[in-house]
């Protein structure tokens, strides 16, 4: 008999995508344009999404705990995408994908997904980390409709991830409205990050450095056999009703008898 | 324009923020089916039949649907839908709402309109984006509309003189990808932070969970409810679910009390849609005091308390 050499199997391979979104940043205080169509994008400070951001340093996390082989940054939009691959790159992904669409094509949470599916297929994810609403729209969308369309589970709203010794499940604690829930999914699957999930790093500059070498890989939503066509179209964009700032009290006492005669007591 | 409104409940009660979603279905015309599924229903789907303008309650009674699990609930209502054919799929833009709906558009391929706070027509819907500091009026070109609605843009529907014919549908298959493990929910004898009449938070300016007692006592005096900043529940004084902001919990009370919350954008979004708002703060320049309707300038730590003191006589 000849004896068998063991099979070498990497029981943590997991190859993680992390969806970028370039958002105003948001510390910015918005301007709504001159047409009342959007908001002003021109000179205008923008950043990585604060949630997507969260998500890629779960990705990475897992990289350096050695349950995921490779994390790849994704962002989908104009030429200034490449500022956040850049930034997600510098904070620890392994290599990033640049989906090209032009600045006036609005692109809406279900595009996004069918694009995010396209890759996963094309580079064999296990799972996919994205925050769980860009600052922008706020629409709160993404995750679900790309699990969907995979036919994934999903686990949003996460503010704890734990992955299996088997790399095989993940168990998600959810902030739901009452609390916490905790739940198991199986991989491969899709996760959305909450703000309690962890706390981003900031890149060093020696990361920041090596991060220029890593490469940043382009293509095209036709190129992935996705229309991106909107579904909703935008009327208008206005601002909200102004409110007007109220008095100052001197006291306790006043701010009582204020409250009580305006029968809010 | 007939809709279907997904019902949230705990087994005993309808979610507030599911009574609002059903009088913005009203608002859109046509017919209004409920549909409730899980475990034990039958209490909760005679309470939704009782709802003005409901026509049909449809019951799904099956243990898959008892946790909210989407995987789940998005079968059910596709199979749902294919028989029904509605043209609008409503739900709140709760925790509940936001998991499930997004699933169930892309099965369908159309959009989803997140976060409604006013209806122009079947096709036309308002939202806040940028958490709030600007206001999208959206088209919708898609055959069917799948809706959330903000819980504090409408009424909540009240239980009237009505009585819609309840009809048993079948489950829709189980996942087998996913599954509920345990829930830790907060448990409180103050009114639901959601929904109540009048709430007082609290924010950095608390220093520690233990002085949010502080407000807990104030909240007691006026039978509120108790929400925090995202700051305060990041420096973990208090849990999760007591968050109010872009990213927490959006309410619009009656009368809102801002202590220690300096009032940041992300805040304001949670919140400035309430009646009354008062802010205690020793930051005289702290942003909260443009939204108050009545500001006080001084230490919380001395404020909190004479207020509740002078309310108990």
């Amino acid at each position: 008999l000849v004896s068998q050499a063991p099979i070498a199997r990497p029981t943590m391979s997991l190859r993680v995508l992390v969806g970028c979104k370039r958002v105003i940043d948001y510390s910015v205080k918005i301007r709504i344009n001159a047409a009342k169509t959007g908001v002003e994008t021109a000179n205008v400070k923008h950043s990585l999404n604060p949630f997507d951001e969260i998500a890629l340093e779960e990705a990475v996390k897992l990289k350096e705990t050695n349950k995921a082989a490779e994390v790849v940054a994704v962002s989908c939009g104009p030429d200034k995408c490449t500022e956040v691959l850049r930034t997600a790159l510098a904070m620890g992904a392994d290599r990033a994908i640049h989906v090209k669409v032009d600045e006036d094509t609005p692109l809406q949470p279900l595009a996004v997904a069918k694009i995010f599916k396209a890759l996963v297929a094309k580079h064999k994810v296990d799972l996919v980390l994205l925050g769980k609403q860009a600052i922008d729209d706020d629409a709160n969308q993404t995750g679900q409709m790309l699990a969907s369309l995979l036919d994934w589970p999903q686990g949003t709203f996460a503010s704890k991830l734990e992955v299996d010794e088997a790399g095989k499940k993940l168990k998600v604690t959810r902030e739901i409205d009452g609390g916490l829930e905790t739940i198991a999914v199986n991989l491969p699957a899709v996760v959305t990050a909450d703000l309690r999930l962890n706390t981003p790093r900031y890149a060093a500059l020696k990361a920041i450095m090596a991060a220029k070498k890593k490469t940043i890989d382009e293509v095209k939503p036709a190129d992935l056999g996705v229309d991106v066509k909107p579904h909703l179209q935008t009327i208008k964009v206005e601002e909200p009703p102004v409110r007007k700032a109220g008095v100052k009290v001197a006291d306790v006492d006043e701010l009582l008898s204020k409250l009580r005669s305006a029968g809010a007591l | 324009v007939s809709s279907l409104v997904l019902v949230e409940h705990n087994g005993t009660a309808i979610d507030a923020a599911t009574l609002v979603a059903f009088s913005a279905a009203k608002k859109l015309g046509g017919a209004v089916t409920a549909l409730v599924a899980g475990g034990a229903v039958d209490d909760v789907a005679a309470q939704v039949s009782k709802l003005p303008g409901v026509g049909k309650v449809l019951v799904s009674k099956d243990e898959a649907y008892s946790h909210g699990l989407p995987e789940n609930y998005t079968q059910l209502l596709l199979s749902v839908q294919k028989q029904h054919k509605f043209s609008h799929l409503v739900a709140a833009h709760s925790a509940f709402g936001k998991n499930i709906m997004p699933r169930v558009s892309a099965q369908l391929d159309v959009a989803q309109v997140s976060d409604v706070t006013a209806i122009v027509d079947a096709d036309t819907f308002v939202r806040p984006i940028y958490a709030g500091n600007a206001i999208a009026t959206v088209k919708s070109s898609d055959a069917v509309k799948v809706v959330t609605v903000r819980g504090t843009a409408f009424e909540k529907a009240a239980p009237a003189d009505n009585k819609a014919p309840i009809e048993a549908v079948a489950a829709a298959g189980k996942s087998n990808a996913s599954e509920w493990l345990e829930s830790q929910l907060t448990k409180s004898d103050r009114p639901d932070l959601g929904t109540a009449a009048k709430v007082v938070s609290g924010g950095r300016g608390m220093k520690s969970g233990e002085n949010f007692k502080l407000l807990f006592d104030l909240a007691d005096k006026i039978g509120a409810a108790v929400g925090a900043s995202r700051a305060a529940v990041d420096a973990e004084f208090c849990p999760n679910d007591m968050q109010i902001g872009q990213t927490g919990k959006i309410i619009a009370p009656e009368l809102y009390m801002a202590v220690g919350i300096s009032g940041a954008i992300q805040h304001l979004a949670g919140m400035k849609d309430s009646k009354v708002i008062v802010a205690i703060n020793k930051d005289a320049d702290a942003p909260i005091f443009q939204v108050a309707d009545y500001g006080l300038v001084d230490d919380l730590f001395k404020a909190v308390p004479a207020l509740t003191e002078k309310l108990s006589k």
